[in-house]
């Protein structure tokens, strides 16, 4: 397996400090999910892609799985400093935000047992539940789905969400019925 | 005992590591469901606070499986949690990142990533429902998600503004005695 070759556009291939410092940025800054300030410190900022091969990259991350910008971190890592940088990219990616959680952690855990404190994170609870409703609808809006894409996105809703079924179970009946779907609307085009 | 829920936590989290599709936000049913209802970790009001506290903090959505290790099992809980969610994916993407310039079969990995998109999305509702539901705030609460759920629809509001908003009326809500 060779490691793939940088793109030729690039300004200017990054060490792995500078991969380092990207990332770790990426982490740091990214509250309410990383995927636009990721866009922003990888093409615009630091130039390390283009926005095609970025878009090209985030397509790949998005059928695999795991979080899209952990994926991203690896990918990029690997390909401008191989197994060193796909390590040092995803390291810098979660130190920060790993840091902020042990924080708020240790903080939760000093106050937990205050009244306040409680009804406070309860608010947070069903606000954050808002939150992924909220997105989610968002997104549902925005990804003009064909029929047979809205019936697959109830079916999950229904089974996960509704009648609580395992995850892994839904995904092994639902993924070839999507991909079987999907490659019947790409054959009509 | 310690070793045991250590153990757990690695199969658990290793295990939803190669399945989350679309990211962390399609895994809160199912680790709703192993957390609550299989393990037996915690209560429905416990994980959804975990489930803020995360959305309060910067970085992937992945880290609901760092705060649950720590809430089972401390520290060392939440470093093996952490590894266990992010190693699986990541030796996945390191192998694609390396096969992908041979094979560069693209229209594969776009029919792919066209039929993982609307499950992801269904996924990801079904995540919303259950933190609803955990959340178990009451009338109050139901109102307060779905005014988050309406701004973070309608409009592009820093997520950490609406948390904020939505925590603060609930709270004056309990200093006046309504809940």
């Amino acid at each position: 397996m060779a490691q793939p070759e940088p793109p030729e556009s690039v300004v200017h291939a990054p060490g792995l400090a500078e991969l380092f410092s990207g990332f770790l940025k990426i982490g740091l800054m990214g509250f309410g999910g990383v995927g636009p300030i990721a866009r922003h410190v990888i093409v615009t900022e630091r130039r390390w892609l283009d926005d095609r091969d970025y878009a090209r990259l985030l397509g790949v991350c998005q059928a695999l799985p795991g979080a899209n910008t952990v994926n991203a971190a690896v990918m990029i890592g690997d390909r401008y400093r191989g197994a060193a940088g796909a390590l040092t990219c995803v390291v810098a990616l979660m130190a920060a935000p790993l840091l902020c959680l042990v924080a708020l952690a240790t903080l939760y855990d000093a106050v937990a047992d205050k009244p306040w404190a409680q009804v406070a994170l309860t608010g947070a609870a069903a606000s954050a539940a808002g939150l992924i409703t909220g997105t989610a609808a968002r997104l549902l809006t925005r990804a003009e789905l064909a029929i047979w894409g809205w019936a697959l996105a109830g079916a999950a809703f229904l089974a996960v969400g509704v009648f609580r079924q395992p995850l892994l179970t839904t995904l092994l009946v639902l993924i070839p019925v999507a991909i079987v779907a999907a490659t019947l609307a790409a054959r009509r085009r | 005992m310690e070793r045991g829920v250590l153990g757990q936590i690695v199969v658990l989290f290793g295990t939803l590591s190669l399945i989350a599709v679309g990211g962390a936000n399609v895994l809160v049913p199912e680790i709703h469901r192993q957390a609550v209802g299989v393990m037996g970790w915690m209560d429905d009001a416990t994980f959804a606070r975990l489930l803020a506290i995360v959305q309060t903090a910067p970085g992937p959505n992945v880290m609901l499986a760092s705060i649950i290790g720590w809430h089972v099992a401390g520290l060392p809980g939440l470093v093996v949690a952490t590894i266990a969610i992010l190693l699986p994916s990541s030796l996945i993407a390191f192998i694609c990142s390396r096969g992908l310039a041979r094979f560069s079969d693209r229209s594969a990995v776009k029919i792919m990533t066209v039929a993982l998109v609307p499950i992801a999305l269904g996924l990801m509702l079904a995540s919303g429902l259950v933190a609803t539901i955990a959340a178990a705030a009451g009338l109050l609460g139901f109102a307060i998600t779905a005014a988050t759920m309406l701004m973070t629809l309608r409009t592009s509001l820093n997520p950490l503004v609406s948390m904020l908003a939505g925590t603060l009326v609930y709270l004056a809500a309990w200093l006046l005695g309504f809940v």
